[in-house]
């Protein structure tokens, strides 16, 4: 991401739009003709991909393989329900503790690598983790994937929330969605977000001015893969089950194009539209033509090609052009413009 | 005692010597000049030195300090810092971001997440007194990239100057730069000159010995001739060799 905005600010305007519109698509989202359980599927690969964008975009690392940790909470999740205890905090923790255990051992690997090493290694350890759960088939259940997974009680005090009705688990995944945008919307603002950002700049330049930027590096890959755990034990109770194929190198890609296509390089708010965009074209593109995909693919080569900004960046430049119109009519404005989106 | 030593520094690549027993010091307080032709060491010396690359053999010592083969960013720790030949910055960032970046304060809360940086007014005001100490004033929210070629030399220095060192090494500060910036730079270097140990690799030799105090020359990957500015000029190998020429 550039420069980060002056002051983060604990709510921005966006952040508002992006909470206001989701927790409102029960009342909205059935008479445009689409279903509930999308927006709740928007809302966990939101979290992901706001996630992976911390390595992508603030840190610039480009890893390939971050499907496998989303899957690997999955799988943690449904296993310590049926395997150990069947409680929902109990697992939720312990699915991102296990991710974050696992990432940990992997970051240590490739932290010292970057660019098309860094990239290379992810996907190895990607395949890794997919080629374990499919063969590892009395503890994964293999292709056919972990079945039975429930969506225990969420007991918060003396209170308890069923949820298993699509509606009630979408406001719990928005509880935890609102939380994790908001911390996460903080920590790009704060000291350590912006070394990640300044490391992604020069990491010569930061290790000469003190940083330890294996550090660093290992940290938000821990970070970030433990955010895709949290979104991967989420998808398992919305899917109620967990299949190897979220942890696919296509998966992967998934997450990578969302980002990209977004505009996470450019901006917080890009994994956010860009997950939008990606589950719109699956369903919207998808109830018309089997070859969505295809079509998908040759918008995301046309982005990439024109556009690689995504649409976070075509946004801001139509702003900054309306900016530079209203400021001086009929002049040539001088292209700086600062600001949160 | 000096602040910094280099006693008997040995750096080879493969069959190819490029230090051979290379003693320097430098005097606390003082501004210390290294030079030398191109391809002479005077890099790979400059590299040993600030730990980007670990000598064969020798010693580095940093107040008394042995400091040898540390990684850049624990020799940065230690108050030594470092600018950049090729320009080196946060290239996104303003210029403001890009010396905020590098205070030792900043550094310390680096693993903080909760914490609203820009809201932090003390650093950013310490970060513009630095950028008004190299002659950027007002210039604190142009983005790196857009400044001219000798502002960025001047905020290659602001951001080595950001640590607060107590030692300041310069990689060839006058690379690329016209006559006028060369000249700006020189008020600079000589203002920065009272406040702290400098010490600058160049093969600008007129730029070097109007500010330097002592002056090491490395040929063939060894100190040939050291003393002061006025020492040198008067040195036989110096006037022979095509730097005494420039130096006149």
């Amino acid at each position: 991401m550039p420069s980060a905005p002056a002051r983060a600010g604990f709510v921005p305007l966006p952040m508002v739009i992006v909470l206001l519109a989701l927790v409102t698509t029960p009342w909205w989202l059935a008479k445009v003709g689409l279903y509930q359980y999308l927006a709740l599927e928007v809302m966990i690969w939101m979290l992901f991909a706001l996630g992976y964008n911390l390595m992508l975009g603030t840190s610039g690392l480009p890893s390939f393989g971050h499907g496998a940790f989303f899957g690997v909470g999955a799988y943690a999740f449904g296993l310590l329900q049926q395997r150990v205890l069947a409680n929902l905090w109990f697992d939720l923790a312990g699915a991102v503790l296990v991710t974050a255990l696992l990432a940990a051992i992997v970051a240590a690997c490739v932290s010292h690598k970057r660019g098309i090493y860094f990239a290379l290694l992810t996907i190895a350890f990607g395949q890794v983790f997919w080629f374990v759960s499919i063969k590892w088939h009395s503890v994964t259940g293999g292709e056919d994937g972990l079945l039975n997974i429930r969506r225990p009680i969420a007991q918060l005090g003396p209170w308890a929330f069923d949820l298993r009705s699509n509606e009630a688990l979408f406001y719990f995944c928005f509880a935890v969605f609102a939380l994790a945008l908001v911390g996460l919307w903080r920590l790009v603002h704060s000291p350590f977000g912006r070394v990640l950002s300044a490391i992604r700049q020069n990491e010569v330049r930061a290790a000469f001015v003190g940083y330890n930027v294996w550090l660093y590096k290992w940290l938000v890959f821990t970070l970030a893969s433990a955010i895709a755990g949290l979104a991967g034990a989420l998808f398992a109770m919305a899917q109620q089950s967990a299949y190897p194929n979220v942890m696919s190198l296509h998966s992967s890609g998934f997450v990578v194009m969302m980002v990209l296509i977004g505009g996470g390089l450019v901006s917080f708010w890009g994994p956010v539209i860009g997950a939008v965009f990606f589950i719109l074209a699956r369903d919207v593109l998808g109830a018309t033509t089997e070859t969505w995909l295809l079509w998908y693919g040759l918008l995301f080569v046309v982005m990439v090609l024109c556009k690689p900004e995504g649409i976070a960046g075509l946004w801001q430049a139509a702003r900054r052009q309306l900016s530079a119109r209203k400021a001086a009519p009929g002049l040539p404005h001088e292209g700086v413009a600062h600001g949160p989106v | 005692m000096a602040l910094f030593e280099a006693i008997g520094l040995h750096k080879r690549f493969g069959d190819h010597v490029v230090l051979q027993d290379i003693n320097l010091a430098f005097e606390e307080g003082r501004l210390s000049g290294i030079m030398g032709p191109n391809g002479a060491g005077k890099t790979t010396c400059f590299h040993v030195l600030t730990g980007q690359h670990a000598p064969d053999r020798g010693r580095v010592l940093f107040a008394g300090e042995n400091i040898t083969g540390l990684p850049p960013r624990r020799i940065a720790q230690k108050g030594i810092s470092r600018s950049f030949q090729v320009m080196n910055l946060f290239n996104e960032y303003s210029a403001l971001d890009n010396v905020l970046v590098a205070l030792p304060s900043v550094r310390r809360q680096g693993f903080n997440v909760v914490r609203d940086l820009g809201a932090n007014r003390a650093a950013q005001d310490e970060a513009a007194a630095v950028l008004a100490r190299v002659g950027l004033a007002g210039k604190e929210h142009a983005p790196a990239r857009g400044l001219s070629y000798g502002d960025r030399r001047a905020l290659e220095i602001a951001v080595a100057l950001a640590a607060a060192p107590r030692l300041l090494f310069l990689d060839e500060p006058t690379a690329g730069l016209g006559a006028e910036a060369t000249e700006r730079l020189a008020d600079l270097i000589s203002e920065l000159k009272r406040q702290l140990t400098i010490v600058i690799i160049e093969h600008d030799m007129r730029f070097l010995f109007r500010l330097a105090d002592h002056v090491s020359v490395i040929h063939w990957g060894q100190v040939i001739v050291s003393g002061t500015p006025a020492e040198l000029r008067e040195n036989p190998w110096v006037q022979r060799s095509n730097l005494g020429a420039l130096a006149a």
